[in-house]
């Protein structure tokens, strides 16, 4: 009998061991960033490469990292795409959850899962066939190539990710809120605006960051659509290449362990921590909160 | 009149979105249907990528995809099980999902970058297929974790019980009673990740994928074409872009399909079971 409890016991070890597999593989994701990066940051300065606004890796006599103009488009892109995608992502998450009938809510929640699904490259893929063409003509560009195109696919890509994620948080008030504001005589698009989205409000704002998360490190849409050129954007119908463009499409032409490789490792460090911490504040705001409404449904 | 105005905004942006979704899929069926044929599925690309079909890069993409759920089963149903049945610890509970909801979030392009440095150069696998599995499977295995957490706690705590009561120790229990009941949905969550690796273009750019290849992959190290990454390179490289976007049309479609076939099975087996269980109890 002993012996089978120590054995029951070193496969719990080994078990545990194994769940922190998700751990580890943060750990070592970061240590590999941070090692491949080591060199560029050691020769040039992180701040330096941050703040400079001359991205020309492959000039052979005065190759310049600065990493502004990339950080800048992403920020434009993910700021653009979140305009679009938060307004049509909340209040749809508000119709499934406040006005579709039970059976239809089931069904909803299913076909925007499902639809969160299509493969970014799918969506990059329509954006040069169909939306490119059309901004070029609407604004007479010279390329349909920019900011504007790519943050307009990437917010529809992004509306079934916050509409999922807001629903959680709807379905998350009890409804005892709901009750007492109808038994006060509300009606029900009162209770919605002034109950159920305040109380939701933390969750929202949970999938408003995890939203911002996965647009920032999205990569298809921006690589086919944002047009490439690494200037700092002036206008919204400029071409830009930002952070996750510059790191895809630079990859495959660069040698192994130069500076400009480097230096896309700490691109690759900036969108990782920048993620980790998006993550993270999410997870921590999203405890707090489902511990002051309790788990109700 | 705030009160109509109110209902109909948001019942109109709900269809609005859902059109937008319906736009862009229906476009692309509508032009890509006509290309699809079995010649289109069956054929290797030939003249330039200009003709033929697409076959290797189906096979790229069943191969990779198979290989990175073989490679994330083990680790993820361990953890699944670990967390459902083994630890009491609510500390220690709250370490292990929020280091898998944050590796759920790392962009795909990051994981790439780890992957090349890791098991293309340190490892020395090469641009291959193996590199390309190795990665996609760290893409997956949170979303494959999470399902498989859902599937073991829908087995009802009574089959465990009894299970004990009948003097079964706590891994036979686990071996004999909770993996057979919990198959089928293990099985979902299998289907699910099979879904998502098969439309993952970032972490295979530069790990596994090339754009063209003369014969299909022979061994675990040669490097492998995959169907999302046909696609972007359909529009992004090659000699003839005019005739290359109507087989990146077909591959679309292609994609389009059995991606969104895999998730509706998975999601509607899901649903089928939910119900289920809450009948049962």
């Amino acid at each position: 009998m002993k012996i089978k409890t120590t054995e029951n016991y070193k496969i719990e070890l080994l078990f545990s061991a194994v769940s922190f597999f998700s751990l580890l593989a943060l750990f070592l994701i970061f240590l590999t960033l941070a090692k491949e990066s080591f060199h560029s940051i050691k020769e040039i300065g992180l701040i330096k490469m941050i703040t400079s606004s001359e991205w020309y890796p492959t000039d052979e006599e005065n190759p310049a990292f600065g990493m502004l103009p990339l950080i800048t488009a992403s920020l434009y892109v993910t700021f653009l795409s979140l305009l679009i995608s938060i307004p049509i992502g909340t209040l749809s998450a508000v119709y499934i959850s406040e006005f579709a009938k039970p059976k239809a809510k089931l069904f909803l929640k299913s076909f925007i899962e499902i639809i969160s699904a299509v493969p970014s490259v799918v969506f990059g893929f329509w954006g040069i066939v169909f939306l490119v063409p059309i901004i070029q003509k609407l604004f007479d560009l010279p390329t349909g190539y920019c900011i504007l195109t790519s943050s307009i696919v990437l917010g529809i890509m992004a509306v079934p990710i916050i509409t999922s994620l807001c629903e959680d948080a709807l379905n998350m008030v009890p409804s005892s809120l709901r009750e007492a504001s109808y038994a006060l005589g509300a009606e029900k698009h009162t209770t919605i605006i002034r109950i159920i989205i305040p109380a939701a409000s933390s969750g929202i704002f949970t999938a408003i960051i995890l939203g911002a998360g996965r647009i920032i490190g999205e990569t298809m849409v921006v690589l086919m659509l944002s047009g490439g050129s690494a200037v700092i954007p002036e206008s919204l119908t400029d071409p830009a290449r930002p952070i996750t463009s510059a790191i895809a499409s630079e990859m495959g032409e660069t040698v192994v362990g130069s500076l400009h490789y480097s230096s896309l490792f700490t691109l690759g460090l900036i969108l990782f921590v920048i993620t980790v911490i998006l993550s993270v504040l999410a997870q921590y705001i999203s405890s707090k909160y489902s511990l002051k409404l309790g788990k109700g449904r | 009149m705030k009160k109509v105005l109110f209902n109909h905004a948001i019942k109109s942006i709900f269809f609005l979105n859902i059109l937008l979704v319906i736009l862009i899929v229906g476009f692309i069926f509508i032009k890509g249907y006509k290309i699809i044929s079995l010649k289109f599925l069956f054929t290797m690309p030939y003249n330039s990528m200009t003709e033929g079909g697409i076959f290797p890069a189906l096979v790229g993409t069943f191969l990779l995809t198979s290989l990175s759920i073989i490679f994330a089963l083990p680790p993820g149903v361990i953890t699944a099980i670990y967390l459902n049945e083994y630890v009491k610890n609510k500390h220690l509970i709250n370490i292990i999902k929020i280091s898998i909801n944050t590796l759920a979030g790392v962009p795909s392009v990051v994981f790439g970058l780890f992957g090349f440095s890791v098991f293309v150069k340190f490892f020395g696998f090469g641009v291959s297929l193996l590199s390309g599995a190795f990665t996609l499977s760290i893409v997956i295995l949170p979303i494959f974790i999470s399902a498989t957490i859902e599937a073991l706690s829908a087995v009802p705590y009574s089959l465990r019980e009894a299970s004990m009561a009948l003097g079964a120790t706590k891994l036979y229990t686990i071996r004999h009673t909770v993996l057979p009941a919990a198959f089928s949905s293990i099985m979902t969550a299998i289907i699910l990740s099979t879904g998502r690796a098969a439309g993952e273009t970032a972490p295979i750019l530069f790990t596994a994928a090339v754009f063209f290849q003369k014969n299909l992959p022979d061994s675990l190290f040669s490097p492998v074409m995959a169907l999302p990454y046909h696609i972007y390179a359909l529009m992004t490289e090659g000699t003839h872009p005019e005739k290359q976007v109507a087989i990146a049309y077909g591959s679309a479609l292609v994609l389009i399909i059995t991606v969104l076939f895999l998730i509706s099975l998975a999601v509607f087996l899901r649903e089928k079971r939910r119900r289920y269980v809450n009948f049962k109890h």
